[in-house]
């Protein structure tokens, strides 16, 4: 497997603006003769469908819900990142190229993420004038707040809903497209394999959910855009159809995955209350803007929160890291909650939680101001739990969130498989071994509305501008398997359902693959992975046919995925023999207890290739260097 | 708790459905409706049976996918909530409990609770954006917008878009969900130059896909989830009215 990340030569600063000129031109009379074919229509995949329908391309789109509105991009709460520096802070493209990378503790590509900022700006000057209401100050200028692991105020935000917001700007300049004829936009499809032939991309085989007939599509190029794969843990804050499936068979038909155990756990969600949960929900983390984290100090201290006195208290992210307190980042602050749970000093009536108070904001800003900023958010939480937190502290625990690893992705955002590009949170390029708060819609931003369109130019430049057609027996193949797998599910007819399988593989990933990783957990769940799965296939139940509206043969389907995507994501975190960000092995921590890289063996990303189900990976590395951020202990003291 | 369901059941668009009745047993007060309904397809499941369809996905009240009429409400008892942030809590033990697809011609069954809601997609298509090519748009701070517009056109930029509003309406009527994104739009700066064919344009959307006009019940504000308020329907006829006028004065001038 080759891996050339194609970063352009010439000063960092100058390398977007520099590539953007080398790369070749489709004129644009020559852009209706080539078909691209998008999948997924969140942030990034709605950006880039509607830049490229206004670019000229034919662009075919594909989700699985019934509405391109509906991508899980539309839940991300807190905000948007941009170098703006409109609150004269100091902030700078280079300051929050800088914090990215460090924040990512140095497993990302420095020319990606300096592009990533460089384009900051311009997300949020489109996004204002599609008409995406952020909050702005008395003056009208536009507000900011603060996020985790920046100690500027760069974050752009819409109340507690910045990512609805800014989906439904991309969505509406998705419908504006299709409104014109430039996009073909398919609802209730989902994509089920990717199509290569003579080892490029050309084209999916779908499953309408409605009439589940099988499809082919072919195109010039392929793009996915369909999002992360926490949801490998079964209990996570994403979205119940959020999946890997689109990944995972771009994967086995050739595609390297890059990093797959580099999964971010948020620090801020709402415990879980019982076994019928079924997601968990996040509470944005502009709330540690406000809130204070503490636990009792005395772990058998059974009182009311409001009855245990100041100093019994232990406002232990203040106490470990004065200079940035609770807004440390997120894999740190996971960890140190996770550390006082386990130390016993965990509250609430399964004690599996920290305190997050909002008491001294209450008093200090008066709960009007309180209300302006998070008034959804503590509106959501009482829901969820019925406990007031104007009255008393939320109960936190951190929970799965964001997946840093995707699929391996060179500078143009193209994969292993020429013709085939990866952006947003499906691709692995830019949060390194951990994401920064309010990055991840930047990054989806970035790559749909204004990095893909110009690179996808590049490579459709190249390419004879003959027509491309389904009919070709490399799709009947891939049909006949779709077919096949879908038949095989519907004729177990087992007595247990996907559901029961799923909840078993999450168990044993938040286990073994979670927070903490050790050599011995990773090998023990590595043996059990391959048990899950062949019961899977004994003793599932999926009812109903495959010719029509079937809920139960779709989740069976990516539960399937998961069952084999678990495995490889268990051998990146067992060779990855380090920690470094949101990957944590306890082998290797510095004294004060905080992730200990290996920069000499492991300042690279890890690249898989498939080699068949059940066996292992192949393993290739992708250097990086660190010219411009110096390679560093993260502190945050 | 024990439960009685008593549910739509209907295979297929078109099809003819009925009810069927369920136990829900052993459900946490703590659960939420959607995974009570997740407890009694699990058993359904693994007996065989089709599960009932239902459409869900964020489960935090933002996605607008899931929507249900329970006992003859959308989203059941609690206000301002979609039914995946509805709790047991809000039910008595023993309670039976009737549940329904959305009801209204312009969103026709797919199966079970599953509606087909791709009119409100077409809506949006008729106008409910601001044409700005992607890399034209000038600085973000070089126009201020008084915090009072920018948080009241926030008010409507919020709906989810999950139909309980037409499934209040008893004229089946889209104008609360019509209304917030017009008015949206229409009434921040970057959205003036294309108002007027904004609101013609969707409203005449919104009639061709069936949906019924507004009487100002105000159903559909007790119903939303979001909730948005009918004043923006208002708004919205005062912008359709001076839109016509203008056509009308407009189609007057290249008449002479």
């Amino acid at each position: 497997m080759e891996l050339d990340a194609k970063i352009p030569s010439g000063p960092i600063a100058e390398k977007w603006d520099k590539h953007r000129f080398d790369m070749n031109l489709v004129n644009p009379a020559n852009k209706r003769k080539y078909d691209v074919i998008i999948v997924g229509t969140g942030l990034a995949g709605a950006s880039a469908a509607a830049t490229m329908g206004e670019l000229g391309y034919k662009v075919k789109c594909f989700t699985f819900h019934d509405s391109a509105r509906r991508a899980h991009s539309i839940a991300a709460q807190g905000g948007i990142n941009a170098a703006k520096n409109y609150q004269g802070d100091g902030d700078s493209v280079f300051r929050l190229f800088y914090d990215t990378v460090k924040g990512g503790d140095f497993r990302s590509r420095e020319a990606n993420v300096y592009r990533l900022a460089q384009l900051s700006l311009n997300i949020i000057d489109q996004a204002v004038a599609q008409g995406v209401p952020f909050a702005r100050e008395y003056g009208g200028l536009l507000a900011n707040r603060s996020f985790g692991g920046a100690q500027v105020s760069r974050t752009f935000y819409a109340r507690g809903q910045t990512g609805q917001q800014l989906l439904l700007g991309a969505y509406q300049a998705l419908k504006r497209q299709v409104a014109e004829g430039n996009v073909e936009l398919h609802t209730r499809s989902e994509m089920l394999d990717l199509v290569v032939v003579d080892g490029v991309a050309q084209g999916i085989v779908t499953r309408d959910l409605v009439s589940g007939k099988i499809e082919s599509h072919a195109g010039h190029a392929v793009v996915l855009g369909t999002g992360g794969y926490s949801n490998v843990f079964y209990l996570s804050t994403n979205a119940m159809g959020c999946n890997v499936t689109a990944t995972w068979r771009a994967c086995k038909r050739g595609a390297g995955f890059a990093n797959p155990c580099f999964t971010q756990i948020h620090p801020t969600c709402i415990p879980p209350s019982g076994d019928y949960q079924s997601k968990l929900t996040l509470m944005s983390e502009s709330l540690r803007n406000d809130g204070r984290i503490w636990v009792p100090d005395d772990a058998d201290d059974k009182r009311p929160p409001g009855k245990i006195p100041e100093e019994e208290r232990d406002y232990y992210l203040e106490r470990y890291y004065p200079s940035f307190g609770n807004l440390a980042p997120r894999d740190i602050a996971s960890r140190r909650a996770k550390e006082m749970v386990d130390k016993g000093h965990g509250v609430g009536p399964k004690e599996n939680g920290v305190y997050l108070d909002f008491k001294h904001a209450l008093e200090r800003e008066g709960r009007q101001t309180i209300t302006d900023r998070y008034g959804n958010l503590f509106e959501m939480y009482e829901k969820i739990t019925g406990e007031d937190p104007y009255q008393t502290p939320m109960r936190i625990y951190p929970a799965p969130h964001y997946t840093m690893g995707g699929l391996w992705v060179d500078y143009n955002l193209q994969s292993t498989i020429p013709g085939l590009f990866v952006i947003g949170e499906a691709n692995f390029s830019d949060h390194g071994a951990n994401r920064l708060g309010a990055s991840a819609l930047m990054q989806g931003l970035a790559d749909g509305y204004f990095v893909i369109p110009m690179t996808i130019g590049n490579y459709l430049a190249e390419l004879p501008r003959e027509p491309v057609s389904s009919d070709q027996t490399a799709f009947d193949q891939v049909e006949q398997e779709v077919e096949n797998r879908a038949d095989r599910l519907l004729s177990v007819n087992g007595n247990k359902s996907a559901d029961d399988f799923h909840i078993e593989l999450g168990r044993v990933m938040w286990e073994h693959c979670g927070m903490e990783r050790t050599a011995a957990g990773l090998r023990e769940a590595l043996e059990r992975i391959p048990e899950i799965r062949e019961r899977f296939w004994k003793e599932v139940s999926v009812p109903g046919s495959g010719s029509s509206l079937n809920q139960s043969l779709e989740k069976a389907g990516r539960v399937a995925d998961f069952l084999e995507f678990a495995e490889i994501m268990c051998w990146d975190a067992l060779t990855r023999d380090e920690s470094c960000g949101a990957h944590y092995r306890p082998e290797h921590v510095t004294d004060e207890g905080e992730a200990k890289r290996d920069d000499e063996n492991f300042a690279h990303s890890a690249v898989w290739e498939f080699t068949g189900v059940g066996e292992e990976p192949a393993r290739h590395t992708e250097p990086l260097t660190f010219d411009h951020v110096p390679l560093s202990q993260r502190s945050y003291k | 708790m024990n439960l009685k369901l008593t549910v739509w059941r209907q295979s297929g668009p078109g099809t003819q459905g009925r009810f069927e009745t369920y136990q829900a047993t052993d459900i946490s007060e703590h659960a939420s409706f959607l995974e009570m309904l997740d407890v009694v397809n699990t058993e359904l499941t693994r007996e065989g049976e089709e599960p009932i369809a239902f459409e869900h996905d964020c489960r935090e009240g933002i996605c607008g996918s899931c929507g249900m009429m329970i006992n003859g409400v959308p989203h059941g008892p609690s206000s301002r909530v979609s039914v995946c942030q509805l709790h047991m809590r809000e039910f008595r033990d023993g309670e039976e409990i009737l549940i329904e697809p959305w009801r209204a011609s312009a969103f026709p069954v797919l199966k079970d609770l599953v509606v087909d809601r791709g009119a409100f997609d077409r809506i949006i298509d008729a106008g409910g954006f601001i044409s700005v090519r992607t890399g034209s748009a000038p600085d973000a701070n070089a126009l201020a917008i008084e915090k009072d517009l920018a948080d009241h056109v926030m008010d409507a930029a919020t709906c989810i878009g999950c139909g309980a509003c037409v499934a209040a309406c008893p004229n089946a009527s889209a104008m609360l969900f019509t209304s917030a994104k017009v008015e949206h739009l229409n009434k921040l700066p970057q959205g003036q130059p294309e108002r007027d064919a904004r609101a013609l344009d969707m409203v005449a959307q919104h009639d061709a896909e069936g949906f019924g006009n507004c009487t100002n019940h105000g159903a559909c504000q007790t119903a939303c989830p979001k909730g948005i308020s009918v004043d923006f329907i208002a708004d919205l006829n005062r912008d359709l009215m001076k839109a016509t006028w203008a056509e009308a004065g407009r189609e007057a001038r290249v008449g002479d």
